[in-house]
């Protein structure tokens, strides 16, 4: 398939294949869905007052912590199923991976205090706000190192400590704070109402130009990275099938653009996450087959058939228990926040 | 000694499990006490089971939440820091390690929402089953922790192959010699843990409290601290002895750790039982020593001319340190019979009267409180200094096993942890404090359980405790 892979035949073609669908899967509810919370911390201390922080706060309250789930979904599955990868690219990441656990840490503990808290109530609002843009950069930042590719040597990571510190990093570490922050802003107009509601619609217009703007400036950064993967992007005629990509994702931001001009309360948001599946299809045609750029691939990677099998029992009950529990959580926690959330927030 | 990134990692290692091993051992227990409450409220009837209920639910969510916490860091250390261990054992752990979090994610993600705020949403008999589910839960969870930890210290069911550990046996793997029996004795140290922890807890409000507390809330804690010592009367027996066969099972797949465990350096029938040495790694003997002749021989083998592995069986670059492997082992022992004092005082004092009254009683079993969590700490510090120089028994070294970082980058992360983990303990430990002496509700009423039914699921805690103790602030003004 797509002339990758060749050399493996049977299960230990399609299992390290099914893997990689399972878990892009994981990362793309992960991106999506603590995407929007984390874009509500990044914008958190820009309210205008504690009664929007309170709302904002509530409307993620009941369920970020699920959302945090497919990150250990994700990183489990690295580990269980590609561990050469996961051995690789963890010292790799080493001082952004610290950043964005030490970030996530800070940010949970926010969300258990800062509604008890009087008189250290400011502390916590930093705890989150700071907690959030840090863990949101971070990710950002693993995912510039991650397209830039990593020095590998046999079946350890053979390059330096800051490698993953460039120019093109921080880019992308930005432009994710600006589409979790265009997340956040969306779900904000569809969770709330009132002046909130109006400020967040502005918002959204703000990081929907910021977002589109940092696409655009690394989008047109990767061909200088000197990677091949400007020669899949560039080559005929596979042009063909890509070039709909981009063209899709200026369409989609039109819309967002216009829905949260015309007052729509869900379609903002839904056209957001539209936008992220878009930049995620094409960071898995840029990087495809390789889970290590720009050298191991899948199937390299991956662990015996075996070990493989073993664990997919074990993901096919798992995954759609999770799944299940996810939309439960957002049905019973369904409609806009009430403006007093002193009386039980839902109301 | 050297500060590389080796000895910095495992410092950052040791540091980062101590702390986060506390949690899960509390919470195993806490699980199971909160089933048997329900239980026996849903049997009973008795209004003060609930209340008790709801009172430990809440330390419970506050200890779940920080070892939730501080399990997602050591999920992600094991590559950041020991990336070759990752590596060689990937192909095995790894899936032993995934059907941890999916079985604890799931069951967390599924049952501990209906526990903490579910109880105006569903019957009592589901809201039970929750509460089973999640007790459940931890144990499972616990379950294949343990699986991944003994195959580290009795590898079975693999071979190598290129370098990698690979599977040939999924049951040799799962259930490898020393797994049985290491899990029945940590589960029981956990519930052991729990049971201390509450009946210290228990005897602090009695103590507290002792003429000027409503009946009520006095009446709680009486029966929380009698559950909890009859429950350590009949476990702590059995786990004295589920220890002493362990350490069989340590005599027969790892005869290195039980000769540090016991300071033997000779290979000898006849080996004294050491109460006291200060073991010397060097000069390959003990300074000042007291023991009692032939009494180790028969703990060991059940027979007194029965013959001990040596330390000197091996060459010395396979020999664990022994010094803290002897001193840690007895300190665990030490507060083992401890338990089993204060557990045979607790049945004099209910046969003579008096067990809420005796203060220097209550007030031993309040000093016994982390005594649960000293054992479980001591514990793990013997089994995993122990094993050491290996981190994969006879196969993996801990210094082949270390990742490719610089000590630059590992003492940033070390003095981070340092510092994040005291701030977090700090706001756990102080809102904890903050719980415990308000102490349950009493009965007649429990304040704020019908505006709990809408409240967001969140694991740390539950929202009606306010951190700085201040009177409820008054409901924000809408700007609008």
């Amino acid at each position: 398939m797509f002339g990758f892979g060749t050399e493996y035949v049977g299960w230990a073609f399609w299992l390290p294949l099914l893997w990689a669908v399972i878990l892009g899967v994981a990362i793309t509810m992960y991106v999506v869905v603590d995407g929007f919370d984390l874009g509500i911390g990044i914008m958190f201390t820009r309210a205008e007052n504690d009664n929007w922080r309170d709302r904002m706060m509530f409307s993620v309250a009941p369920i970020w912590d699920g959302n945090e789930t497919w990150l250990i979904l994700g990183g489990a599955g690295l580990f269980c199923v590609f561990s050469v990868a996961y051995a690789i690219l963890m010292p790799a990441l080493y001082i952004p991976m610290l950043i964005m656990l030490i970030a996530l840490v800070f940010r949970g503990i926010a969300f258990e205090f800062r509604f008890k808290a009087d008189t250290s109530k400011r502390i916590w609002d930093y705890a989150f706000h700071y907690g959030s843009l840090l863990a949101t950069f971070a990710q950002g930042i693993v995912l510039g190192a991650f397209v830039q590719g990593f020095e590998v040597g046999g079946r350890q990571f053979a390059g330096g400590t800051w490698d993953w510190l460039t120019p093109f990093s921080l880019a992308t570490g930005v432009g994710l704070v600006c589409g979790y922050g265009l997340l956040g802003a969306t779900w904000c107009v569809m969770k709330t109402t009132g002046a909130l509601e109006i400020w967040a619609r502005r918002k959204s217009e703000q990081f929907l130009v910021a977002t589109i703007v940092m696409m655009a400036i690394v989008s047109a950064w990767v061909p200088f990275l000197g990677r091949q993967i400007e020669a899949r992007w560039f080559s005929w005629p596979s042009i063909l099938a890509l070039v709909p990509v981009p063209l899709l994702t200026a369409f989609v931001a039109y819309m967002i653009y216009r829905s949260v001009n015309d007052g729509h309360h869900t379609a903002p948001f839904l056209l957001s996450i539209v936008m992220f599946l878009l930049g995620f299809l094409g960071l898995v045609i840029s990087l495809f087959p390789y889970i290590v750029p720009p050298s191991i691939t899948i199937w390299q990677a991956a662990n015996t058939v075996d070990s493989q099998m073993f664990a997919l029992i074990g993901y096919a009950f798992a995954l759609p228990i999770t799944f299940a529990y996810t939309a439960y959580a957002y049905y019973v926690f369904r409609g806009k926040v009430a403006k007093e959330i002193a009386g039980g927030g839902y109301g | 000694m050297n500060f590389d990134a080796l000895v910095l990692s495992r410092i950052q290692f040791a540091f980062t499990i101590s702390f986060h091993i506390i949690f899960p051992a509390f919470t195993i227990g806490l699980a199971s006490w909160l089933a048997r409450l329900e239980f026996e409220w849903l049997r009973t009837g008795n209004p003060q089971y609930k209340n008790l209920y709801k009172f430990w639910v809440k330390v419970f969510a506050v200890s779940f939440g920080l070892g939730v916490v501080s399990g997602i860091v050591m999920s992600y250390q094991l590559g950041t820091n020991w990336s070759r261990y990752s590596e060689f054992t990937g192909n095995i752990l790894g899936p032993l390690i995934a059907y941890e979090v999916i079985t604890a994610f799931c069951l967390e993600a599924g049952f501990l929402g209906i526990m903490l705020f579910g109880w105006d949403r569903v019957g009592d008999r589901l809201h039970f089953f929750a509460t089973c589910m999640v007790a459940l839960g931890t144990l499972i969870s616990a379950f294949w922790i343990l699986s991944a930890n003994s195959w580290m210290q009795t590898p079975d069911g693999f071979r190598v192959e290129n370098g990698l550990a690979l599977p040939v046996d999924w049951w040799k793997i799962i259930f490898n010699p020393s797994f049985p029996l290491r899990y029945a004795h940590m589960v029981m140290g956990c519930y052991l843990t729990t049971a201390f922890a509450v009946a210290g807890m228990s005897a602090w409000m009695l103590l507290r409290h002792p003429h000027d507390a409503p009946e009520a809330k006095l009446a709680g804690a009486r029966r929380a601290l009698s559950m909890a010592l009859w429950f350590a009367t009949i476990v702590t027996p059995i786990q004295i002895f589920v220890g002493d066969m362990h350490g069989l099972g340590v005599l027969k797949y790892q005869p290195t750790k039980l000769a540090a465990i016991e300071g033997n350096w000779e290979r000898r029938a006849n080996m004294p039982l050491r109460l006291f040495a200060i073991p010397d790694q060097n000069a390959e003997t003990n300074h000042y020593e007291i023991s009692i002749p032939k009494i180790g021989s028969y703990i060991l083998t059940h027979e007194f001319g029965g013959e001990v592995p040596g330390l000197k069986d091996v060459p010395p670059d396979q020999r664990p340190p022994v010094l803290p492997v002897f001193f840690v082992f007895r300190g665990m022992l030490a507060i083992g019979f401890a338990m089993l004092g204060l557990s045979l005082w607790h049945l004099y004092l209910r046969w003579k009267g008096g067990l809420f009254t005796d203060r220097l009683f209550l007030n031993a079993a309040m000093m016994m409180t982390p005594s649960g969590f000293g054992a479980v700490l001591l514990g793990w510090f013997t089994a995993e200094i122990g094993r050491q120089p290996y981190l994969v028994y006879g196969q993996l070294r801990t210094a082949d096993a270390v990742s490719p970082v610089t000590t630059g980058a590992v003492t940033i992360s070390l003095m981070t942890f340092l510092i994040v983990y005291s701030i977090v303990f700090g706001c756990g430990s102080y809102y904890l404090a903050k719980l415990l002496r308000k102490g349950p509700d009493p009965v007649e009423e429990i304040p704020g359980a019908e505006s709990l039914a809408k409240k967001p699921k969140r694991p740390l805690s539950l929202p009606d405790e306010r951190l700085d103790g201040g009177p409820r602030r008054k409901a924000p003004q809408p700007a609008e």
